[in-house]
């Protein structure tokens, strides 16, 4: 049985207690019809369900971690598991093949040791099963009956109900920060190892990256963990080649679209711009890779560079300056249309024209929410994975030359971790470090954005 | 007083202000010039995607007329499962037969181009069919990418040739292909499908939804009217902010770091994506959901209290169906980001060679946008149409999202 | 500051009494040290400038002030004598004793039957059809707009007419048998005509409930209430019959207010 059978069972004993509560609740009604009762009985039963079905899940979440551990180390004990390897791969895939066949999901074994598995599984999946069915239905029961026994007439079941209802809320919020706490302490967790490993030294200031998988993991070489080419590489085709492409077509745009286009046309090129923003990056990628590499190594080629290489930063740059493009716009488009009109009105009521003024008052004026969009846009931009693994290519180089190809952070970071290398070794543990590095910048981007226009937005007010 | 004229009716202001009205529709034409060349280059994408893709839903077939009257074949007898009624099939020799006519039609050059597996296709039909096994029927089957890139004027010379000759009589041609809609992956393009990816990707979207929906409508009604106003409520603030911001391929460090370390027998299976994903969406939800929560009016609110409905009634009889356009708007935008996002789904593993649709959410499987990343690398020009078509796909269901996150927004959208 | 009452009013059971209720917003005092009894048969009308903070005190009286984070209220209020801020009173069950209607209409976007419906269906006071039928349709007739609703009763509450939608916010805070109704300038956002259907409402409801009105029109004071307090930057200066209040006030402040010296 698995947990989606007990989280039906759990619900259909809580609707079961739902309408016994119910009942008791329309018994004290009618039989106290003179005197108010403290909750209406829809609130009696929603208490009693909610002490039936909290509890069991709770208790389903916990088992559903805990019982295949339990299953796994019932197998283990068995005495047809003598003959395993002790640790690693080989033993993790004969017992995967066993429990596959057990569970009935494949018909026969890929790995011949796992026969004698299958028998072991079958007998310890279907105990741990019954233990839980068992457990799910004692608990519901003891819960159910003690609430059930609570209900009175003078029981104050809305209000409890309702502060229930607000401790849920309250938890649904808590799991951003779970999830921002396990982000950070996952990757500090790891980077610390990786640190144990190679020098912290050698990573943020080497300049050569090429780390073996295969390498012995407890003597790793820290000269070949320098992650600067990486750093360069992200800054470069990012924040550099990207940005030269966008913010002159993002604000361009903004400016074009605030001050000179009418309402209807405004009306169909926004969404327009922001339909760029929604398309996946696996498309820009495979565009930049297709179209866009090829055409700039022909060109080069047609101007006598050859030594043009096929995957280059150039291409990955400008095809991330693209989907950038909606980030700077929008923000800029935010930032002009906020500037008072009076400040325009002023301007034009001088004379000048509305280039001028756009040049000398509203994009000075709304200085600070361009730059914010700008560091926003950078964000975004060194955080990009697609574009960059699909044509910017996996040579680690340090040079200045758009038309090579460079890697860059999140590439390395996917390529360590899909490699061949088992997971404790130093080359799969620096993706965390590096995952580690990309979270604190982005994070600091966005901090500096929003506080700089905090900052500087008060002016108008 | 004197003759002089004013400062601004000299020929020097004059002239200066025609240059000033020329640098104004400079500028002009500037700004005009980048709003083109963006949108621009946005068609010109699609438009390469499109007339890549278009050769995707197509592949080249060989027609093979089969006189089953001479081959001896019988039909498995009824009731059989469709693998064992092929296996029997099988074993009666229907591949060899299918060879035979195979040689026959095209001759040996054009028979050897024939996909492998060509014969289950006729078993397939023979299984629904079996009355073909009476006469004599033509079958439309799958070439060799060889033979197909030959049709399209690729590859070595003599595939050219003996395409071009083939074609000349009428056996060789590019057929629509709906069967790429239904088929999963496989190791040469003109046999590939995208019904695996699809499955796979609407079965981790359905956990997404079903996980960052309620977690993030219950977080933006805790944070909009719940929460006091202390240190605790601007920690979570700044936490799905920061959230909203981080880059996608960290949620899959994560996914890999805890998802994985608790069910580690669930590598590449819906649910560790859903569940990766659903953290990377629920801050999306969270902040739209707070907007569309803010834009409900303070006096319906007070009316709702002053009758007397506890604050739980207020927000669950009144506030929440009110903003609930606006914040399914947000759901679904959220959503349709996620349905195109790869990499996080890349680092938990579902970039594995999924052959079969997966069975269930706890099955290996992998996404569209994934599948379209594996293909990429193929040098196939075969592999190059179908990449594209498979990504039209995606953009027609991306669309699709969008368009009815707009419909609903324009129809809901209430001016308070 | 001291209140000047005037002497020889009826004796009349006080439904509702303040006693030396001070309300702040932070640490700004907006009412300072009320007392006022609220009689159980007459409409209680508090006039003054705007910013005197009446409302503020309206909304003292059914605990409206507890929706704002930074309002802080002193001093002790009743209904029937029982405190309605003591920390076990259920403000639920308060808000259904003591009703209020508001100065911009605010119906819910549902039809006009669900929106005199929600309270009697949140309190339990009925809940089978024909039950909320008979309360609705009686509800509506008091409020006075049952014969040009009758045959809508599904359309939205909100496609009423100004007028016709307090009069449904009316019939709503009747719905649910209250013994107080609170009005927080109740004709302000309406044209004279539904003024007036208002102000005939009120003469109607007046016996039934204890009625306390805002309001910044003094003939709208005079037309419809038999006590009226004069507030002044957050003082009750006044409190007496409306008649007297009018036409022969004690204290100075209330004569200068009333011949519109300020206003």
């Amino acid at each position: 049985m698995s947990p989606a059978i007990l989280l039906v069972l759990a619900l259909g004993l809580g609707l079961a207690g739902w309408l016994a509560a119910r009942a008791r609740a329309w018994a004290f009604k009618r039989d106290n019809s003179a005197k108010r009762i403290a909750a209406l009985p829809t609130y009696h039963a929603w208490y009693v369900a909610l002490w039936i079905v909290i509890p069991v899940v709770v208790f389903i979440g916990l088992w559903s971690v805990i019982a295949p551990q339990l299953v796994t180390q019932a197998v283990l004990a068995a005495p047809a598991a003598a003959d395993l390897p002790t640790f690693g791969f080989q033993r993790d895939a004969i017992l995967s093949d066993a429990r596959s066949v057990a569970m009935g999901d494949t018909v026969g074994v890929f790995n011949q040791a796992a026969n004698a598995l299958v028998e072991p599984y079958r007998a310890a999946i279907s105990r741990y099963n019954m233990i839980g069915a068992l457990c799910t239905l004692v608990i519901a029961f003891l819960t159910g009956v003690w609430a059930f026994l609570r209900v009175k007439p003078n029981f104050t079941a809305r209000t409890r109900v309702e502060r229930a209802v607000m401790v849920i809320l309250l938890l649904a919020s808590l799991v951003a920060i779970l999830t921002t706490l396990g982000i950070v302490v996952s990757l500090v967790f790891e980077t610390v190892r990786f640190f144990g490993a190679v020098s912290p030294i050698d990573f943020l200031f080497g300049t050569h990256w090429g780390p073996d998988p295969m390498s012995n993991p407890d003597n790793p070489d820290g000269t070949r963990y320098g992650a600067i080419p990486l750093f360069w590489g992200t800054i470069y085709i990012g924040a550099i080649i990207a940005m030269i492409v966008a913010i002159p077509l993002g604000l361009m745009s903004a400016i074009y679209l605030t001050q000179y286009a009418s309402p209807r046309t405004r009306a169909w090129i926004k969404p327009a711009l922001e339909v760029l923003a929604g398309v996946p990056t696996v498309v820009y990628g495979y565009f930049a890779a297709l179209t866009v590499a090829p055409a700039i190594r022909d060109l080069a080629f047609s101007v006598g560079l050859t030594n043009a290489s096929n995957e280059s930063a150039l291409a990955a740059g400008l095809v991330m300056g693209i989907m950038i493009i909606p980030f700077v716009s929008s923000m800029a488009d935010d930032s002009i249309a906020a500037v008072p009109q009076a400040l325009r009105d002023g301007s034009l009521a001088m004379g000048a024209t509305t280039s001028e003024t756009i040049r000398q008052v509203l994009v000075p004026a709304a200085l600070p929410g361009i730059v914010a969009g700008i560091m926003l846009a950078v964000s975004r931009a060194i955080g990009e994975t697609m574009i960059v693994v699909m044509a910017a290519g996996a040579a680690a180089n340090l040079t200045g030359n758009p038309l090579e190809a460079m890697t860059t952070v999140t590439f390395q970071i996917v390529a360590m971790l899909t490699g061949e290398g088992s997971f404790d070794h130093p080359a799969t543990l620096s993706a965390f470090a590096l995952g580690f590095v990309l979270f604190i910048v982005t994070l600091g981007l966005n901090f500096i954005a929003l506080s700089v226009v905090k900052r500087f937005r008060e002016v108008y007010d | 007083m004197t003759e002089q004229a004013a400062p601004t009716r000299t020929d020097k202001f004059e002239a200066r202000l025609k240059r000033r009205y020329a640098a104004e529709r400079r500028f002009k034409m500037a700004g005009l010039g980048a709003v083109l060349f963006s949108v621009g280059v946005l068609l010109f994408l699609l438009v390469t995607m499109s007339i890549n893709g278009i050769g995707g839903f197509q592949r080249a077939e060989l027609s093979v007329p089969i006189d089953f009257t001479q081959a001896g074949l019988s039909a498995a007898p009824a009731g059989l499962s469709q693998p064992s009624a092929v296996q029997s099939l099988q074993a009666q020799g229907l591949p060899q037969v299918v060879e035979y006519f195979a040689e026959e039609s095209l001759g040996k050059a054009g028979a050897d181009q024939l996909s492998d597996n060509a014969w289950r296709t006729v078993a397939d039909q023979i299984i629904t069919n079996p009355a073909i096994l009476r006469g004599t029927e033509e079958f439309s089957l799958a070439a060799s990418p060889k033979l197909a890139g030959g049709l399209g004027g690729e590859g070595s010379a003599e595939m050219q040739s003996l395409a071009a000759d083939l074609a000349a009589q009428g056996k060789l041609e590019n057929r629509l292909d709906l069967g790429f809609l239904t088929r999963s992956d496989a190791t040469n393009s003109q046999m590939v499908g995208i019904w695996g990816a699809l499955k796979g990707s609407i079965l981790t979207m359905l956990v997404t939804l079903l996980l960052a929906f309620p977690i993030g409508v219950m977080a933006a009604l805790y944070l909009e009217e719940y929460a006091p106003k202390n240190r605790w409520t601007d920690v979570i603030e700044v936490s799905i902010n920061n959230l909203a911001a981080v880059p996608s391929i960290i949620f899959g460090l994560l996914g890999l770091a805890v998802f994985l370390a608790l069910f580690p027998n669930m590598r590449s299976a819906p649910l560790i994506g859903g569940m990766t994903l659903a953290l990377m969406t629920m801050p999306v939800i969270v902040i739209s959901g707070r907007n569309a929560i803010k834009a409900v009016p303070q006096s319906i609110r007070d009316g709702a209290l002053a009758i007397g409905a506890s604050q739980v009634q207020v927000v669950f009889h009144h506030v929440l169906p009110l903003a609930l356009p606006g914040i399914l708007t947000g759901t679904i935008i959220g959503m349709a980001r996620a349905l195109g996002e790869t990499a996080p789904l890349l680092m938990i593993g579902m970039r594995a060679f999924v052959a079969t649709p997966p069975a269930g959410f706890t099955s290996p499987a992998t996404v569209l946008p994934v599948q379209i990343f594996l293909w990429s690398d193929e040098i196939d020009r075969g592999f190059v149409e179908r990449t594209s078509a498979a990504i039209i796909v995606l953009l027609v269901f991306l669309l699709l999202m969008n368009g009815i996150a707009i419909y609903l927004r324009n129809r809901f959208e209430k001016k308070w | 500051m001291v209140t000047v009452v005037h002497p020889n009013l009826e004796q009349n059971d006080a439904k509702m009494s303040a006693k030396d209720v001070s309300v702040f917003y932070g640490d700004k005092m907006a009412i300072d040290r009320v007392s006022i009894d609220i009689p159980t048969k007459y409409v209680t009308a508090f006039i003054g400038p705007s910013g005197c903070g009446k409302s503020t005190f309206l909304r003292a009286l059914n605990r409206m002030n507890d929706t704002i984070p930074s309002a802080r209220v002193e001093g002790e209020i009743t209904l029937d004598g029982e405190d309605i801020y003591r920390s076990d009173m259920d403000v639920v069950q308060l808000r259904a004793r003591v009703g209020m209607v508001f100065q911009k209409p605010n119906p819910f976007p549902k039809s006009i039957y669900d929106n005199v419906a929600y309270g009697p269906k949140i309190h339990g006071l009925a809940s089978a059809r024909a039950d909320l039928d008979e309360v609705v349709e009686k509800s509506l007739r008091r409020a006075g707009l049952w014969t040009e609703v009758k045959d809508r009763l599904e359309d939205s509450g909100t496609a009423l007419s100004g007028g016709q939608q307090q009069r449904l916010c009316i019939a709503r805070a009747i719905a649910v048998d209250p013994e107080v109704i609170l009005m927080d300038e109740p004709c302000s956002a309406l044209d004279p005509i539904a003024t007036a259907k208002i102000e005939e409402l009120i003469n109607e409801l007046n016996g039934s409930y204890a009625i306390v009105i805002v309001t910044h029109s003094m003939q709208q004071a005079a037309r419809v209430s038999q006590r009226t307090a004069f507030f002044h930057l957050g003082n009750m200066v006044e409190y007496g019959r409306t008649s007297d209040i009018f036409t022969k006030p004690l204290e100075k402040r209330t004569q200068d207010y009333i011949t519109g010296r300020y206003g």
